[in-house]
């Protein structure tokens, strides 16, 4: 072009760069990485979801009579792994993760976009692998507990295969993401300037990069014992099923604040916007997801205090899970004071965030139960288990999952979806989800064991109250995914910044251009900067 | 309905204690965050997109108050649980040793005095007992929800834990650790006694005799013996196939055995089954059948195959 004027820069939404099937798989653009993950674990949690439909279905009476003892077992393995692995996992990280980290750091992309398309592809291949695993279905639990998971008659290495390599994934995510963290912040965004989802998302993948290798070698081991039979968790040669346990909880604890953290991250980022306020605490909520993450490492047996661990083990490890409730506590308060004197709108997002207050509140307290020696004794292995285990990935995580998929939707997306049908999805959601679970905290006090497809009779009633509900959240699930699909599909476009949000990621178009930043910003204040300066 | 299994043993009190201090602070907890939530959801409530709200970014009194006293009651909580936890692992001197043996999927209890029980646990009131446990081939756990008690067997080591029986009834025996398709059928009765009681069966013939077995038919008694010493867990009466040949049709029927000979279920190969199970096991199915010698007396044997003939 032979002038002297400088080239107009068009505005292309991301999503209208480059179509085609084939350059969303090859793509390096954070965005569409983000919405490839969003779309596989979307699907794998529908599937696991609707087997634990089934499961609850069998568990309607006492008896075997909708599948037999053998398939429940095969069930709640598939329900477990799909879950941890496909979905919760890499769940909110390698999601909103990958969409919002170069947003709201101000940065084009992350550090290693190839290696970032590279880490969807390794989940995919993992995922392929577990469910041709399927022909021969492990009836282990998620948990691969040695010595059954030794000799269990089913293809237990294929299945521990693929998830050993859905961990390169998560690795390799992480690995990212600690390097976009740290190099490519805009100028001016100090650290004590990040939005508060970058400390989680930072915490979350030191965990990433430090734990998973600890299962992808356990994973190694008991292949090695399959195959080889070298006999680590084999007493009759000298092992130790137990040794076994240790090294699963080593990773599987510290990959449960995976699961948490990021859903904290997005609390943090939805309670200011629409209560209009500053986050209350912001160092202390900083902080203490770097604590917790360092303290996760520490408290793994607390998962094994009937296993046959020491008394004096046991007690260091109640000691030091004692120690990990004070952080989380912290934040709780911080986000309830958060509300204090704002001017609040109960937006779907919030009402998410909300319901991400009361039910992780319960999850959590309910940890304390578990974390307490002499009633864990009791309580390991019932369904009281299942139930506190449910009120934190579900309560916790899954609600903050849909809570940012609520809040960032018109800027991933450019549209906007029915918020009347979203506040009516989200109730159907909350009671249900309720109505489901939380009959299990008395079960479980009761001694209804967990991992039972047949029970004595007199928890029947508890147990199908708990089924009905199952159904009023799959109600609310469903109608919630409806209304968010449609939305795609709506002509209204989204407006850049509909919630008034300071962070970086609103001051672009949405949905953002493929380079997220038409000029590189300078950041000169922090993003919660709400509210009349007095 | 009750909200809590019965207070059966000595340690099930304590226990109890500790789950309502936990309960009590929780809830305190809980209703004090929910109430603010709800409050100030409601109170703050946006009336226009101009409202005026205050720069507050944080309060360090504040951070320091709630930090240090969910510390402190966290602490006391932790050292109550533990001491509680310290009674419940330090066997008394004088307690009584009972061998446990978990395997899929049945329950077997070695008494000192050379006793043999096979799903039922049978101990006397108030008398302290340590169980001594192992398991023969996966993990298995040992849980009596009214004792409050709960410990796992592993194979290649004893685990123990204690308590004192301080109600008489039956109370129920869970597996609790996942051991694969029988996990759920893995059940036992605890039967306490009193002192008089416990006499008798102790004194009892070298097979016990269980509750009320007297004025069954065979038939009967056979019925009642699948159903308790755990025949159920692998064999159907229905024609499913579960772990081993199904009952029903069972006697009289011919076919293949795994070592290439062929067998015809009479009632010898019946009784040659339960004491030997390896020795002839029909094609098709696994080594897994545990033997049932000097467990069931020659005239359980005969109810069973009586029983097994109302099948047909």
């Amino acid at each position: 072009m032979a002038n002297n004027t400088i080239a107009e820069h068009v505005y292309v939404p991301f999503l209208e760069e480059k179509k085609g099937l084939l350059s969303w798989l090859v793509t390096t653009d954070h965005k569409k990485i983000g919405i490839l993950y969003l779309i596989s674990i979307s699907i794998f949690f529908t599937l696991g979801g609707i087997i634990a439909l089934l499961m609850r279905f069998e568990l309607l009476t006492p008896v075997a009579d909708f599948v037999d003892p053998h398939t429940y077992n095969v069930l709640f393995t598939l329900h477990g792994s799909m879950m941890v692995f496909f979905f919760i996992v890499p769940g909110l990280a390698a999601s909103f993760g990958n969409f919002l980290i170069p947003l709201m750091i101000g940065a084009p992309d992350v550090a290693f976009p190839k290696l970032n398309i590279g880490s969807w592809w390794i989940y995919l291949i993992g995922t392929v692998i577990v469910l041709i695993a399927l022909l021969q279905p492990a009836d282990t639990g998620w948990t691969f507990y040695t010595p059954y998971s030794a000799t269990t008659d089913a293809d237990v290495v294929l299945i521990t295969f693929g998830v050993f390599v859905l961990g390169f994934s998560s690795i390799l995510t992480g690995l990212n993401f600690i390097v976009t963290i740290h190099k490519m912040r805009a100028p001016g965004m100090t650290w004590h300037r990040l939005p508060l989802f970058i400390w989680a998302s930072y915490a979350t993948a030191i965990l990433q990069l430090l734990a998973t290798p600890v299962v992808g070698i356990t994973l190694l081991l008991l292949i090695a014992e399959r195959t080889l039979g070298v006999g680590f968790f084999d007493p009759d040669k000298g092992g130790d099923p137990v040794l076994f346990q240790n090294f699963f909880w080593f990773y599987s604890h510290p990959a449960v604040y995976i699961m948490i953290i990021p859903a904290m991250g997005v609390i943090s980022e939805i309670i200011p916007v629409f209560a209009r306020k500053p986050i209350f605490g912001y160092k202390a909520i900083a902080y203490s997801s770097l604590g917790i993450a360092f303290i996760s490492f520490l408290v793994w047996a607390h998962h094994m205090f009937t296993a046959g661990i020491s008394e004096v083990a046991a007690t260091i490890f109640s000691f030091l899970t004692f120690l990990v409730a004070i952080p989380t506590a912290i934040k709780v308060f911080n986000w309830t004071a958060t509300l204090y004197k704002g001017s609040i709108q109960l937006h779907s997002a919030m009402l998410y965030a909300l319901g991400f207050l009361f039910l992780f509140a319960i999850g959590g307290l309910t940890g304390i139960f578990l974390g307490a020696l002499a009633s864990d004794i009791h309580l390991h292995d019932t369904y009281f288990v299942v139930a506190h285990m449910h009120y934190v990935m579900v309560g916790g995580t899954v609600m903050g999952f849909l809570g940012a998929l609520h809040f960032w939707y018109p800027k991933w997306f450019g549209k906007m979806f029915n918020e009347t049908v979203a506040k009516i999805a989200w109730f159907l959601i909350f009671i249900g989800f309720n109505v489901t679970f939380f009959p299990q905290f008395f079960l479980g006090v009761q001694g209804m064991p967990r991992r039972y497809a047949t029970y004595p009779e007199e928890f029947e009633s508890l147990m199908a109250l708990s089924t009905y509900g199952s159904w009023i959240l799959a109600v609310g699930l469903l109608l919630m995914t409806i209304n968010l699909i449609s939305g795609l599909f709506s002509k209204e476009k989204a407006p850049q910044n509909p919630y008034g949000s300071l962070s970086l990621e609103w001051q672009v178009p949405s949905p953002p251009p493929h380079e997220n930043f038409e000029e590189i910003p300078h950041v000169t204040d922090w993003t919660y900067g709400y509210g009349k300066k007095s | 309905m009750t909200w809590i299994p019965e207070v059966a043993s000595n340690l099930a009190g304590k226990v109890d204690g500790v789950l309502w201090l936990i309960t009590i602070m929780s809830v305190v907890f809980f209703v004090l965050i929910t109430v603010l939530l709800v409050y100030f959801s409601i109170k703050y409530r946006r009336r226009s997109e101009n409202d005026e709200t205050p720069y507050i970014t944080g309060s360090e009194p504040l951070e320091i108050i709630w930090t240090v006293i969910p510390s402190i009651l966290l602490i006391v909580l932790f050292v109550h649980a533990f001491v509680v936890y310290k009674d419940m692992r330090t066997p008394p001197e004088d307690a009584v040793d009972i061998n446990v043996v978990g395997k899929q999927w049945l329950w077997q209890f070695d008494y000192y005095n050379g006793k043999k029980t096979l799903n039922e646990l049978y101990l006397e009131l108030n008398i302290p007992v340590r169980m001594v446990m192992r398991a023969d081939d996966v993990l298995h756990s040992f849980f009596v929800p009214q004792f409050r008690v709960k410990q796992d067997l592993i194979p290649g080591r004893y685990t123990q834990l204690w308590f004192t029986p301080t109600k008489v009834g039956t109370f129920d025996l869970f597996c609790a650790e996942y051991c694969g398709t029988g996990h759920s059928k893995m059940l036992a009765k605890v039967v306490v006694l009193s002192p008089e009681a416990y006499d008798i069966w102790e004194n009892g013939t070298q097979v016990e005799e269980g509750p009320a077995v007297a004025g069954l038919v065979p038939a009967e008694l056979g019925e009642k013996l699948y159903k308790e010493k755990g025949c159920n867990a692998c064999h159907s009466v229905d024609g499913s196939v579960v772990l081993g040949p199904t009952f029903k049709g069972l006697i009289g029927r011919k076919g293949e055995c795994t070592d290439g000979s062929t067998y015809t279920a009479d009632e010898n190969y019946i009784r040659q089954s339960i004491l030997e199970p390896q020795a002839q096991i029909v094609k098709g199915f696994q080594p897994v059948m545990p033997s049932f010698k000097g467990i069931l007396s020659e005239d359980d044997i005969s109810a069973l195959i009586a029983y097994m003939k109302t099948l047909n």
